[in-house]
């Protein structure tokens, strides 16, 4: 995973609470075998109309807003399936921070696995920034958004932020404890299923 | 101080802990279907890494299946490469598949219990969020994403943060347990602590409305744990629970002196303490429907469709949700919900697909016919479920009623494979989610029991079920 740079852009505001990851990707994208390529069907059915041309009404298809890497939502982002073609999809269209009062647990714990950062909000702080037109900059490093008229400061795990900020792979840091691993295995009392 | 069911299970799996960091969890059982796995497999070829456990692992095709026909060719070319790929990831690493040929095939959720895999006080993972359902046998049992499904595959561990407990008390008896079930209990609770209530929880569910469920009807309530956005949902185990996991094909050998163990461990001691509770009181419940794109929007089948701003109780953006949810959903504020004619039926899902499911909802449909308008399907949760169904019956009552009898997959709860909804039709389901276009671009879902979508299916629109005949 690469690591995560601090990076400035404009914010693409999506009003919207409890954005379900099955907007994010609808179903009919989920056949593919391998993770790339997923940006182009990101909120498909939002941004496109049953002949597939843009629904202009749609923020990603305005295109004051290309090239941003913010998206900014409302409450219980990512909520509904498990799918982390969700998170591939963001990325791949070029997201790299999603801001929302707060996150559903399994598209949050997918975030990290990807180098996407999420960061949530008090409800006010997010109101604020969709309102927000100028470039805004974000230091994961030190933990503040900086806005062209204040600095707002996030929390994160310190876990999680290392994880990003060194782009780590989870598997092989898991490794260094193998011996624990079996050792927990030679007491686990369930059997194996076959 | 006392510990939660919850606390006991976690405590019991933890094999690395440090302050203020996640855990890493031992994972006992680990469920892999074709949609979430191919990347998994990928990555761990491309570093040269093996599966851990391949006895601890066990995969089926359920979300991509067409549901006709087995001996035909699978005609989605997409849909056949991933099911081609798991044939091929599990040969190449050694993990038991049941194949779309298999009499043990069937929705992940359904046939884990069913084959004997899911074991009380153990972990259980897959890539699916309504892994949620195994908790009814007092598993712990976590949806997870790809990338976690790489990490437990090759190390049979998983990184988490330890969520918070919460208890749900389910207090009271219903006054018609054929019309008023346990999807209703379950969607009564999520209209109440809506759709993000259980975020970052586990949640148990405890009281003498729980107690009294059969372990088919406790899945359907862990199932929808997910749907309330808590990580797990979980019910102590019982003599229920041990009976029904009892000579089934993978319960372990040494199963009775585990029932033992669980007997005594398995429960959440006395003076243990919740961070949130919540109490619901089921005596005078009603049948519910939802009108709405999330399940939080649902309401009595006496009701009718809520004004957004009656719905939203001064929240804005609940208002504005309310307004979208009735644009898409084509409904008017105050229209009964009886009066909502519907186009399709669905019945199954990891839901509610179960073999005490059909035998409910075919009690409606004996000896009736559906509506002339409405397109009806029952797909079993799995083979085994569709066989048994087939051994009392049930299959020729739907048949007769003009239902379509199907082969076991998750159809059309998502849609992945040939079964949807058209655009702008509107359909009765058994399943989870009524999102935006979960079963069918621009399709509209009403979250229901089965008895209540096999009601719908022969007047033509919603029907309070309490009125039928239902012995």
């Amino acid at each position: 995973m690469e690591p995560f740079k601090n990076i400035s852009s404009i914010i693409t505001p999506l009003d919207k609470v409890n954005v379900d990851t099955d907007q994010i990707v609808p179903k009919q994208f989920l056949k593919l075998v391998q993770k790339s390529g997923f940006g182009k069907f990101l909120f498909f059915n939002w941004r496109y109309d049953e002949a597939e041309n843009k629904k202009p009404d749609f923020v990603l298809n305005d295109s004051k807003y290309d090239g941003s890497k913010i998206l900014i939502s409302g409450d219980n982002f990512g909520c509904g399936s498990s799918r982390e073609h969700a998170v591939w999809a963001l990325k791949d269209y070029g997201f790299s921070v999603i801001i929302a009062p707060s996150f559903a647990d399994i598209f949050f714990s997918n975030c990290f696995k990807n180098g996407l950062l999420p960061i949530s909000l008090d409800e006010k702080l997010v109101e604020l920034l969709q309102k927000e037109t100028d470039p805004i900059s974000i230091d994961l490093e030190k933990q503040f958004i900086k806005t062209p008229s204040q600095e707002i400061h996030f929390d994160i795990d310190s876990h999680m932020k290392k994880i990003l900020l060194e782009g780590l792979d989870d598997i092989a840091q898991t490794f260094q404890y193998e011996d624990k691993i079996t050792e927990f295995e030679k007491n686990s009392k369930i059997p194996s299923v076959l | 101080m006392g510990k939660t069911l919850f606390e006991k299970i976690w405590e019991s799996h933890v094999v690395v802990e440090k302050p203020h960091n996640p855990s890493l969890i031992y994972v006992d059982r680990h469920l892999v279907h074709e949609v979430t796995s191919p990347q998994a497999f990928d990555g761990l070829r491309m570093n040269n890494r093996k599966v851990r456990r391949p006895d601890l692992t066990i995969a089926t095709m359920d979300h991509n299946v067409p549901t006709n026909d087995r001996s035909l060719p699978i005609l989605d070319q997409t849909s056949a490469i991933q099911i081609q790929t798991l044939e091929k990831n599990c040969k190449d690493f050694e993990i038991t598949l049941f194949d779309i040929n298999s009499p043990d095939q069937g929705i992940v959720h359904v046939i884990g219990p069913q084959l004997g895999i899911t074991l009380p006080g153990s972990t259980i993972v897959c890539g699916d969020s309504h892994t949620s359902t195994h908790g009814a046998f007092g598993a712990l049992a976590l949806g997870i994403g790809t990338s976690d499904v790489e990490h437990v595959l090759a190390s049979q561990t998983i990184w988490l943060e330890k969520p918070k407990p919460f208890e749900i008390k389910v207090e009271g008896k219903r006054k018609n347990p054929h019309a008023v079930t346990a999807k209703d209990i379950v969607l009564s609770i999520i209209k109440n602590i809506g759709t993000g209530g259980g975020t970052g929880t586990v949640i148990e569910y405890r009281g003498e409305g729980i107690e009294d469920l059969s372990m088919e009807q406790r899945m359907t309530i862990c199932n929808m744990s997910i749907e309330a956005g808590a990580r797990a949902g979980l019910i102590a185990p019982d003599e229920k629970t041990f009976e029904y996991l009892r000579g089934r094909k993978y319960t372990p050998k040494n199963y009775e002196s585990l029932v033992e163990e669980w007997r005594e461990h398995l429960k959440t001691d006395n003076d243990a303490t919740f961070e949130k509770q919540f109490t619901l009181h089921i005596d005078d419940i009603a049948p519910q429907v939802s009108w709405g794109t999330n399940p939080g929007m649902t309401c009595d089948v006496t009701e009718s469709v809520p004004f957004p701003d009656e719905f939203a109780q001064g929240d804005p953006n609940q208002k504005k949700s309310a307004e979208k949810a009735l644009s898409y959903m084509d409904l008017k504020p105050g229209t009964p919900i009886e009066d909502i004619k519907i186009d399709r039926v669905f019945i199954g899902s990891c839901t509610n697909a179960r073999l005490e499911d059909l035998i409910e909802a075919s009690k409606v449909v004996r000896g009736q016919k559906i509506s002339p308008y409405v397109r009806a399907m029952v797909v079993p949760g799995s083979q085994m479920v569709k066989k048994q169904a087939e051994e009392m019956g049930l299959d020729k009552i739907f048949i007769d009623a003009n239902f379509e009898w199907r082969e076991a997959g998750c159809s059309m709860c998502l849609g992945m494979n040939p079964d949807i909804l058209s655009p702008g039709e509107r359909c009765a389901s058994t399943s989870n989610r009524n999102f935006e276009g979960r079963q069918g671009t621009g399709g509209r879902t009403h979250l229901v029991s089965p008895v209540m979508a096999a009601a719908a299916a022969i007047k033509g629109h919603f029907v309070d079920v309490r009125k039928m005949d239902l012995n």
